[in-house]
């Protein structure tokens, strides 16, 4: 079952790629985090990253979870955006097969789950080849 | 005080279906049915795509031409007959997608295939009364068609955006008017996945005599005839249709083509006529005059007409264009796409 209440409060990074950046070492965090990964510290300012970046690696999924059966085989990857942080992602509107290391990909808006017919749809980004 | 378009965006979904995949599986002619309707293929919704997802494209494509912040956008109307939810707005989705969140207003339309000029006429008023400084009008659909109809060839899936506002325009307003009769000529009762029609009577008692009456109203409202207009966009359920109702009020097929884009992407309801509005907005150029008539089913027209402006060249290349989302297309087979649009019952439904 989708957990209304934490997609509710994740919406801003969901929708709109918005992380925070340390004030003290410049790291980007995304997710935005309350204790910066990289030195700890507390002192944050909102950071909206562009949403493209190039896939540093993926895996294609053919067994898939409850709830994204239909959508096999799909790729899920992980992409090094232009701003930093790293981010896992599906790759969607090609084959699986035109999916590779290096390539340069885009986000875009979609629905990422819903809890059946009668409940909540979920949506946020994913990303698809330039 | 003028009003009209900021900033104009739109959305098609990449796949595609050709005529003779679906004609194939139910036997029929495919020649004919092209020839018949004059479409050759339509868009495909991916399985993550809707209405609610296709109206935040269209609309960071039109804030990418508007170029305004989002905080000044004082309402957000999305017109649809394919919303994914019966009860929870599109709108609040699109508005926080857009961050326009959260001092404004927000609301979904429905009107069959003109929910989205409803929506569009609704903010011009808004802004026009000075209530609020900027709107955002959609129109997006992934529209139904039942399973061997003949509305499977056509119902088709995109949108188009629209920022309105009254400074900066691209394309001022020059008036707008509706004709509006209760015509039962189309429609889906609750609960029902696919909508039924009245066969012939979609088409003279229905669309012609609403586009054509709120076409000609319009003209003559502002003192126009066709050949004071560069560009006709008429809502498109197919191929046929608009080119009978142009040739009926005296324009050419030159000045239909450009905004005509059913042959290529099928009936995007909600979104066509404002989908044709964004392809001659691409190409427009300064002081040209475009006359946009959608019509809904049971039914209605609202009809207006635009004067581009100089700001038009500033703001077409911001954004991708409509015809970049027609040329870029993956075609699929009828199992794909009846996978895709949910036509198969699976085993524990």
């Amino acid at each position: 079952m989708t957990e209304v209440p934490r997609f509710w409060r994740e919406i801003p990074q969901r929708y709109n790629l918005i992380g925070n950046k340390c004030r003290k070492c410049d790291w980007i965090n995304f997710p935005p985090r309350s204790i910066c990964k990289k030195c700890n510290d507390h002192d944050f300012e909102r950071f909206d990253l562009k949403g493209e970046g190039k896939i540093i690696t993926y895996t294609i999924i053919r067994a898939a979870p409850l709830g994204f059966e239909d959508l096999v085989p799909y790729a899920i990857a992980i992409i090094r955006l232009d701003d930093g942080p790293r981010i896992t992602a599906q790759i969607v509107d090609c084959d699986s097969s035109e999916v590779d290391i290096g390539k340069r990909v885009k986000v875009c808006f979609r629905k990422i789950a819903e809890d059946g017919k009668a409940g909540a749809i979920s949506y946020g980004y994913k990303f698809k080849l330039v | 005080m003028d009003v009209g378009i900021v900033g104009y965006g739109s959305y098609i979904p990449v796949y595609r279906i050709k005529v003779e995949a679906i004609a194939k599986v139910w036997g029929q002619d495919a020649e004919t049915m092209r020839k018949g309707l004059k479409v050759d293929e339509k868009s495909v919704p991916a399985p993550d795509e809707d209405t609610a997802t296709i109206a935040v494209e269209a609309s960071r494509n039109a804030m990418l031409r508007a170029r305004i912040n989002p905080k000044r956008i004082g309402a957000v109307y999305v017109g649809s007959e394919s919303h994914p939810y019966a009860v929870k707005p599109t709108a609040t989705i699109l508005a926080e997608a857009l961050e326009a969140t959260p001092n404004l207003t927000a609301a979904d339309f429905e009107f069959a295939c003109k929910a989205g000029t409803a929506s569009m006429q609704a903010i011009f008023g808004l802004v026009k009364a000075e209530m609020i400084e900027y709107g955002v009008a959609v129109g997006s659909d992934t529209s139904q068609g039942a399973p061997g109809g003949a509305l499977e060839y056509t119902a088709a899936a995109g949108g188009a955006s629209f920022i309105i506002g009254k400074a900066n325009l691209i394309a001022k307003l020059n008036g707008t008017r509706s004709f509006t009769t209760d015509t039962p000529d189309f429609w889906r009762r609750e609960r029902q996945a696919y909508p039924r029609h009245g066969g012939r009577f979609t088409g003279e008692p229905a669309y012609f005599k609403h586009i054509l009456t709120a076409s000609k109203n319009m003209m003559n409202g502002l003192g126009l005839e066709p050949k004071d207009i560069n560009y006709f966009v008429p809502h498109q359920p197919n191929g046929k249709f608009p080119r009978q109702a142009a040739k009926k009020l005296g324009f050419t097929e030159d000045q239909l083509l450009q905004g005509l884009l059913s042959p290529q992407i099928g009936n995007t309801y909600s979104g066509a006529s404002p989908l044709g509005l964004t392809a001659v907005l691409d190409i427009a150029k300064p002081d040209e005059k475009i006359l946009l008539t959608s019509y809904g089913s049971g039914a209605g027209s609202d009809s207006f007409v635009f004067t581009v402006t100089d700001k038009i060249l500033e703001v077409q290349g911001l954004a991708p264009k409509t015809s970049d989302y027609i040329n870029k297309k993956k075609y699929v087979d009828y199992g794909t796409y009846a996978k895709y649009r949910g036509k198969i019952n699976l085993a524990d439904e």
